[in-house]
């Protein structure tokens, strides 16, 4: 029983770190500064500003 | 897009089109501003943006103005590749306003960057080459009806962002480690039954040790930071007791790991600190709201100012470089830059966001007039008095910010809560402590274990969520009806109004004057005054214009500030430039007189929102004392106080007198609600107990707002009331589930009867009710 407990709780606290680093990365890149802006242009896809850095 | 042979509605702005002969400059326009947006947008190949464009009712694409494109510039940054320009947009709609903007900005080969945050308003332009290049893209994007006003973004709520991103990556954090570790925990718990070995135990615990440690002294920081700087001043706030309960909860049960103990309770310390980062999040988010109106009110002030040299030429300085005692020239359509008199010129001044007048007021030379004030007709040298803080706007926004602190009082009525509730759980525990020790003879660490499961079970976690369970249920029920909450404490003030205090001017009315139909004018008669109208910016003219849509617009109409219209001897205007005797009426009126000296009199009105009377006798009804405070004339106000049936009313309020107002009642006991709409109602939003804004207010009246409903419907505020005092109902039915729960349980757990799996089945249930309870507010209440 404690074999497997050592490959498991590894296993899924990894899993659990890979969700709390993609939600840290995507809050400092900027994901969630325009909330609205970005739920409307997803359906205008004819266009491809450039993304500004550190706005 | 299919083309109307003869649209009734502008093809750019859609405002109506006069029927008939082709009164409007181009055909199937309004004016030559929406001819050239449309132009503009359709060679662009742009034309998809009056298909895309989702108005809301009553909403419309803006009207493009002439506007000085060099003052919007002239805080252009220069950065390492090019130069750098932060706007914000007024006029947003929808996606389809970003997205013509933006493909516009990005088909220009010098734009390096064009995007527009939706969220906050605000574009960020950056471009290569000349410096000069900025007012042409300025003018571009103002010449397809969208207002820019620029600002200082290293001034605007970057200490604000740095703090909210803190508290949003300590929320992660601990929203991670504490279902990681209750994950764990339940194992453990299960194990008590199971017969699970010490080793598997121990090894359990000290993963949780492994994870619960770190994540607490990195998400515990704000809670921390905060206790240690209260204690160094000698002070206490709710930070220590919350500080001392993560450190004492973390530090014992390291000490149970280390000795084999069979409990830990790293997942008790992590979901405290997961719940309260929640609280502290939502409260920190609703502040930075109201800080950056107060920004955005201040960023009318920063425009540009064109300054005389003492030789007589004119340059074009930021408003903020202005000293007092310098001529400026304020031109038609500008923003006056900062406080001054009046020392050449003549004109209409639209002060209504500054002090709710409806009508312009004349400025003659020795006039003191107001930064933020608009100016209608003519050209304006004045001398300038006060600038920048010393300005009536920035007064309005110190007043704004006074008065948001002293709503603080209900913060400070929960940190006083947590003040007496959080020593006597502390003394509970530490007399636990000491019965076990000294009277029964435990060991040390069974009194502390016993000690340490009082202050868990006295965790306030039904107590946390007896309030916000039945708030969140409560705003999405108001949510579905249109009305938002934006304060998350409104509801609970709410509840305790007495005293339902309103705006006149786009509150209780809709805003514009309108001609009134009884008596009658002579058809023809207004017919020419419509057509004279046509021609000027001011509300009454275009009240008469309105009137009379199908009227043909005159030529050569000459507009005299002050006064009224003059064409080949015909004259429209005031009473008294048409030299009519006085009869002691105040009303919004406006003369005609012919060549032939035929006159006739137009009398205003301001139309009341459908259900404003039927809202404030069903508000009187339910008990709730009504009052209006206006800044307006008496005549205008008391004409719809008695429209209405209230009684309480106030003409000429500044914004001071009625923060004063507000004051007053306040002292006297009663609570206010306060509905209104303008710039100058912001600071009477903001300073009474709870505040109501219809969206369609000036934008800062409703980020100042803790409500904000939409639609032309008063009804609303009965809604709000009502739910509100249900909510209260619920709130009050739950905390007594939790104080009860909370009555039962910390005797127990004083006794050493309480084990933690117990205590946490305890704490799932009343948590289950408490919610269960807070559901049945999405039933609508019951008709009264």
């Amino acid at each position: 029983m404690m074999g497997s407990l050592l490959l498991l709780i590894p296993f899924a606290l990894a899993l659990g770190a890979i969700g709390l680093a993609a939600f840290l990365w995507a809050l400092k890149s900027g994901q969630f500064d325009d909330p609205d802006g970005a739920a409307g242009r997803i359906l205008f896809d004819d266009i491809h500003p450039e993304e500004p850095r550190n706005v | 897009m299919p083309r109307d042979p003869l649209p009734e509605l502008c093809r750019h702005c859609g405002a109506p089109l006069a029927a008939g002969p082709k009164d409007g400059p181009v055909d199937g326009y309004c004016c030559r501003g929406c001819a050239a947006a449309h132009a503009l947008i359709e060679q662009s190949g742009l034309g998809a943006f009056y298909r895309r464009l989702e108005l809301k009712a009553g909403e419309r694409a803006l009207k493009p103005e002439p506007h000085d494109a060099a003052a919007l510039t002239l805080n252009v940054r220069g950065e390492k590749d090019g130069w750098a320009l932060d706007l914000m947009v007024d006029g947003l709609h929808c996606a389809a306003c970003v997205w013509l903007i933006e493909t516009l900005l990005s088909r220009q080969p010098e734009v390096t960057a064009g995007r527009v945050n939706f969220s906050t308003r605000r574009l960020a332009l950056r471009w290569r080459g000349e410096r000069e290049r900025g007012p042409a893209l300025v003018a571009l994007i103002e010449s397809l009806g969208f207002r820019l006003t620029p600002f200082d973004p290293k001034k605007l709520s970057a200490a604000t962002d740095r703090t909210a991103r803190e508290l949003i990556r300590c929320l992660a954090v601990a929203g991670f480690a504490a279902g990681n570790v209750m994950l764990l925990s339940v194992s453990v718990w299960a194990g008590h039954d199971g017969g699970m070995g010490t080793a598997t135990r121990d090894l359990l615990h000290w993963l949780s040790a492994l994870i619960a440690l770190p994540a607490l002294l990195y998400a515990g920081r704000p809670f921390f930071r905060s206790a240690a700087g209260a204690l160094r001043r000698g002070r206490t706030n709710m930070d220590v007791p919350i500080s001392l309960g993560i450190t004492l909860t973390a530090a014992m049960s390291l000490s149970e790991t280390v000795r084999h103990g069979p409990y830990a309770y790293f997942d008790s310390a992590l979901t405290l600190v997961f719940f309260l980062l929640i609280g502290r999040v939502l409260d920190h988010l609703a502040r930075g709201k109201a800080r950056e109106a107060a920004a955005h009110l201040l960023s009318l002030g920063v425009t540009g100012a064109t300054r005389l040299k003492p030789d007589g030429t004119a340059e074009t300085i930021p408003a903020s470089a202005l000293a007092a005692g310098d001529a400026i020239v304020v031109a038609p359509g500008e923003k006056v830059p900062a406080d001054g008199d009046v020392i050449a010129g003549g004109s209409d001044l639209d002060g209504s966001l500054l002090t709710g007048e409806s009508l312009p007021a004349a400025a003659a030379p020795g006039a003191r007039i107001y930064a933020g004030q608009v100016n209608l007709s003519a050209p304006l040298t004045v001398r300038v008095s006060a600038v920048g803080d010393s300005t009536l706007l920035a007064e309005i926004v110190r007043l704004m910010e006074a008065a948001e602190g002293g709503r603080a009082f209900y913060r400070q009525l929960a940190d006083r809560l947590t003040r007496h509730y959080a020593p006597l759980v502390h003394v509970l525990a530490a007399a636990t402590f000491v019965y076990w020790l000294v009277q029964a003879g435990s060991d040390w660490q069974v009194a502390l274990l016993r000690a340490v499961s009082v202050l868990i079970i006295t965790c306030p976690c039904a107590l946390g969520l007896a309030i916000p369970a039945a708030q969140v249920v409560a705003g999405g029920r108001l949510f579905r009806r249109g009305i938002l909450l934006k304060s998350p404490t409104a509801l609970e003030r709410l509840a305790e109004v007495d005293m339902v205090v309103f705006d006149k001017t786009g509150t209780l009315t809709l805003g514009q004057p309108v001609l009134r139909a009884d008596p009658a004018p002579d058809p023809a008669m207004l017919s020419l005054a419509a057509g004279l109208a046509r021609s000027s910016r001011h509300p009454l003219s275009r009240a008469l214009a309105a009137a009379c849509p199908v009227a043909p617009v005159i030529a050569g109409v000459q507009e005299i500030p002050g006064c009224g219209l003059a064409v080949d001897g015909i004259r429209l205007g005031s009473r008294r430039w048409l030299g009519m005797s006085e009869d002691g009426s105040t009303d919004a009126e406006l003369w005609l007189r012919t060549a032939g000296g035929r006159s006739e009199h137009f009398r205003f009105e301001e139309s009341l929102r459908r259900d404003a009377a039927a809202t404030v006798s069903g508000l009187r009804r339910s008990g709730y004392g009504v009052a209006l405070l206006s800044g307006d004339r008496p005549s205008a106000v008391r004409r719809v106080a008695q429209d209405c049936g209230i009684e309480t009313w106030q003409a000429l309020a500044t914004p001071v007198s009625k923060v004063a107002r507000l004051e007053f009642w306040r002292r006297a006991g009663l609570k206010t609600l306060m509905v209104g709409d303008g710039l100058n109602d912001a600071p009477a939003l903001a300073a009474a107990s709870v505040s109501l804004s219809p969206a369609s207010a000036a934008d800062i009246a409703q980020v100042t707002a803790d409500v904000v409903f939409q639609g032309d419907s008063l009804g609303s505020v009965t809604e709000l009331l009502a739910t509100a005092r249900q909510t209260r109902a619920v709130i009050r039915q739950n905390l007594v589930l939790a104080l009860v729960y909370n009555l039962t349980a910390v005797p127990l757990a004083m006794a050493g009867l309480v084990t933690p799996p117990l205590a946490a089945a305890l704490m799932s249930s009343s948590s289950v009710l408490v919610v269960l309870n807070a559901l049945r507010l999405r039933r609508q209440p019951k008709e009264t």
